[in-house]
């Protein structure tokens, strides 16, 4: 999509029921009016009958507010969060398979070290990296790695909540 | 809920098996498109919830243009589904479709049943959502073992939904912001929309447009819900609306919209839509407001509680001079009548608006109108005066052509008493022409009114206004005889071909207690006017 001044990155968080079916409810509205999802997060909250879905997706904020609307229409969508333009906390993990060749194997530790990352699988060939942050800390880490040649990533898309008042 | 509209199958046998030996009616259409339309008929004369019964796969199928249409008009229907065995479902199994994934984007909600101890649960659920707030159809699928197993039934008093609670009550602190705004409107417009009639608030809105002393236009949708002899009636807005209407809602500085949508059709460019005009919109659902046009005062509530509590403040107010301060107004408004009515010449030929006119004087007004699509409708729209909410039964978000016939049937059902007439297009009626069948069988004395102009009339006036009457096969080159058709299934026919035998016609044909249809074979080109073409100012309109 092509970003423009109304074209923002929205983070939406949604409380809906726990059923089949729902997930497809809510990306329903988004593949309806043309809007690509560019991540997603499922998982059960604390109540078991209910689910939070994390949402990333760029787009028009008039249609936006207007698929917000229809969202918080459907039966089984219970609450709908719009972390736009709001305090939040949001996270993010990577599972990044980098070549690792003998002299370059240092260097790759030491910026798993700056980030705080961890090396979770050792091969003769590879590394592979966890990592977790935000945005802009994946895309940097990702950003320094590229040279040495990202074989896979695996990521998990946002994960947000809203900030609770200090 | 007396009735239901159904066509078996295999999948629901055993319903069937069993509804027989209950007190529930059960029509047996020709085909499941028509036994959603009829439930739909059936909700919109009656206010009650329509239901239908159909089996899995095409049964389920034929049913989707039915529920796309309720859809778009807001009409409460359940639809029960057969369905394949739960431990078939995904396998391709015979007569399987997923039809809970394909009604998805068109029900207001869906469920397929896995456990019968959920059954009775979810069927209160979905008579429940389908009626309150917005209203919309809900489908239920039903998988065959499910249906065939047993389950103690547990009486629910209520429904509780946490994530599903419309609002009825408006928000206290916007009503007399409203009121401020009358009193400093000096041309007011209101604009009745489908939520009049489905909330049952045409009493209140006479109230609050005399006392308030502004004119009324509607929507398709809202026709009815607002008395067409009254004196502060414009006539219906939008593409085909009347010539004052769409000035009226051109020039106002104050637009009270009241359970309508701000649809294309009403709105043309929404950009000049009620230009100078502050916006108020009161509707049940908040997706509606500032869809497409901007709102002043946004009021989110049911369009018949809000208008009683604003009549409750207005009581208080002293409006005395609002006569006079809207003069003007008024005089204004009289000019665009005058200058413009909905205007055609009746010649040699029958011209399809003097048929409505004649039927409007044959039923005295007091018939149920359905329609078809196309322009029927908008004749029958135009120039049948509806006095009174829950009359007058289209297709408007779909235009689904074919929908009026077995609306009618359904619109029967649900008023026995009253008269049922089908204002029909020559290429829509043979869209479900099937239902004569059944109209037939239950001895439901429907009217079917054709319209005959040998073309798919509406979009050949496309074609002569915009393509260069270039009339792309829109003609109906071949068509029954629609007299012997009605004769073939046990029906009456009639006909008319000059002008003078259409009174003679229509009052046999009303006067007959057996469905009928009659061939008003009428001026093959004429158009509909006013026209505003799609994507204009809804005040720069085509007339005749
Ligand atoms: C199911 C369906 N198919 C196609 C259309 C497009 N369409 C709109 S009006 C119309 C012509 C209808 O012709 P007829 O029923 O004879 O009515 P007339 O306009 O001639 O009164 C058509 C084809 C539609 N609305 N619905
Ligand atoms: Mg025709």
């Amino acid at each position: 999509m092509v970003a423009n001044e109304s074209t923002k990155r929205n983070i939406l968080s949604l409380l809906v029921d726990n059923k089949p079916g729902v997930l497809s409810r809510v990306a329903g509205f988004f593949s309806g009016r043309g809007f690509n999802i560019d991540s997603l997060c499922v998982s059960e909250t604390t109540d078991p009958l209910v689910s939070r879905i994390t949402l990333v997706a760029m787009g028009d904020m008039a249609i936006l507010e207007q698929i917000k609307k229809q969202l918080n229409k459907l039966i089984n969508v219970i609450k709908v969060m719009d972390f736009t333009d709001t305090e939040f906390v949001q996270r993010e993990t990577a599972l990044i398979k980098v070549r690792a060749k003998v002299n370059q194997r240092a260097e790759i530790l030491r910026m798993v070290d700056i980030f705080r990352a961890k090396v979770v699988d050792v091969a003769s060939e590879y590394y592979t990296i966890e990592i977790t942050g935000d945005e802009g800390k994946l895309s940097a880490f990702l950003r320094l790695l590229k040279p040495l040649g990202i074989k896979e990533i695996a990521r998990t898309g946002v994960v947000a909540l809203a900030r609770e008042k200090k | 809920m007396d009735t239901i509209f159904g066509y078996p199958g295999g999948a629901t046998v055993d319903i069937y098996n069993e509804l027989v030996k209950t007190e529930i009616g059960h029509i047996t259409v020709r085909h499941e498109q028509g036994a959603v339309h009829a439930a739909d008929g059936y909700a919109r004369a009656s206010g009650k919830v329509g239901v239908c019964l159909v089996t899995s796969g095409p049964g389920a199928t034929n049913t989707v243009s039915g529920i796309a249409s309720a859809f778009m008009d807001s009409i409460p229907v359940v639809v029960l589904t057969g369905q394949v065995p739960t431990s078939l479902i995904g396998n391709d199994a015979f007569q399987e479709v997923d039809i809970v994934g394909i009604t998805r984007p068109c029900t207001k909600h869906n469920y397929l049943v896995k456990d019968v101890r959920e059954l009775s649960q979810t069927v209160r659920e979905a008579f429940f959502i389908a009626r309150s707030g917005r209203p919309g159809p809900v489908l239920v699928d039903l998988p065959k073992d499910v249906i065939q197993s047993r389950a103690t039934y547990k009486t629910i008093k209520e429904v509780r939904l946490r994530s599903y609670n419309p609002t009825y009550e408006p928000n206290a602190k916007q009503l007399p912001k409203v009121v401020k705004l009358i009193r400093e409107s000096t041309r007011p417009v209101i604009l009745a929309g489908g939520g009049v009639i489905l909330s049952g608030a045409s009493d209140a809105l006479r109230k609050f447009a005399k006392k308030i002393q502004s004119p009324v236009t509607a929507t398709l949708m809202g026709l009815g819900g607002f008395p067409a002899s009254h004196p502060l009636w414009l006539g219906m807005i939008g593409m085909h609306g009347t010539y004052r209407a769409n000035m009226a809602s051109g020039e106002c500085d104050l637009l009270i919209a009241i359970g309508a949508r701000f649809d294309d059709r009403v709105t043309g460019r929404t950009d000049t839509f009620a230009r100078g005009a502050k916006i108020v919109h009161i509707d049940i659902d908040p997706t509606s407001i500032r869809k497409n046009v901007p709102v002043a005062i946004p009021i989110v509530g049911d369009c018949k509680i809000t208008l009683e509590k604003l009549n409750k403040i207005l009581e208080q107010e002293d409006l005395g001079d609002f006569k006079k301060i809207r003069r003007p107004w008024f005089r204004q408004i009289e000019k665009w009548k005058a200058t413009q009515p909905l205007a055609y010449h009746q010649e040699d030929m029958i011209k399809p608006q003097f048929v409505i006119e004649k039927l409007y004087e044959v039923t005295k007004g007091k018939a149920i109108i359905t329609t078809e699509v196309g322009q029927n409708q908008m004749w029958a729209a135009q120039f049948y005066k509806f006095d009174y909410p829950n009359c007058f039964i289209t297709s408007g978000g779909l235009g689904c052509m074919g929908f009026g016939f077995p609306a009618a049937l359904g619109a029967q059902i649900a008023c026995p008493g009253k008269l049922v007439v089908d204002v029909a297009g020559d290429a829509s009626i043979q869209m479900n022409i099937q239902e004569m069948a059944t109209a037939v069988q239950y001895n439901l004395p429907v009217k079917i009114v054709v319209l005959n102009n040998g073309y798919m009339g509406m979009v050949r006036q496309w074609q002569q206004l915009f393509y260069e009457k270039r009339y792309a096969c829109t003609e109906m080159e071949a068509a029954p005889d629609f007299v012997k058709l009605a004769e073939a299934y046990g029906a009456v026919g009639l006909r008319a071909t000059r002008p003078e035998e259409v009174e003679q016609v229509l009052n046999k044909g009303m006067s007959t207690k057996k469905p009928v249809i009659m061939d008003f074979v009428v001026e093959r080109e004429e158009c509909v006017y006013p026209m505003v073409p799609a994507g204009s100012p809804i005040t720069e309109m085509l007339l005749v």
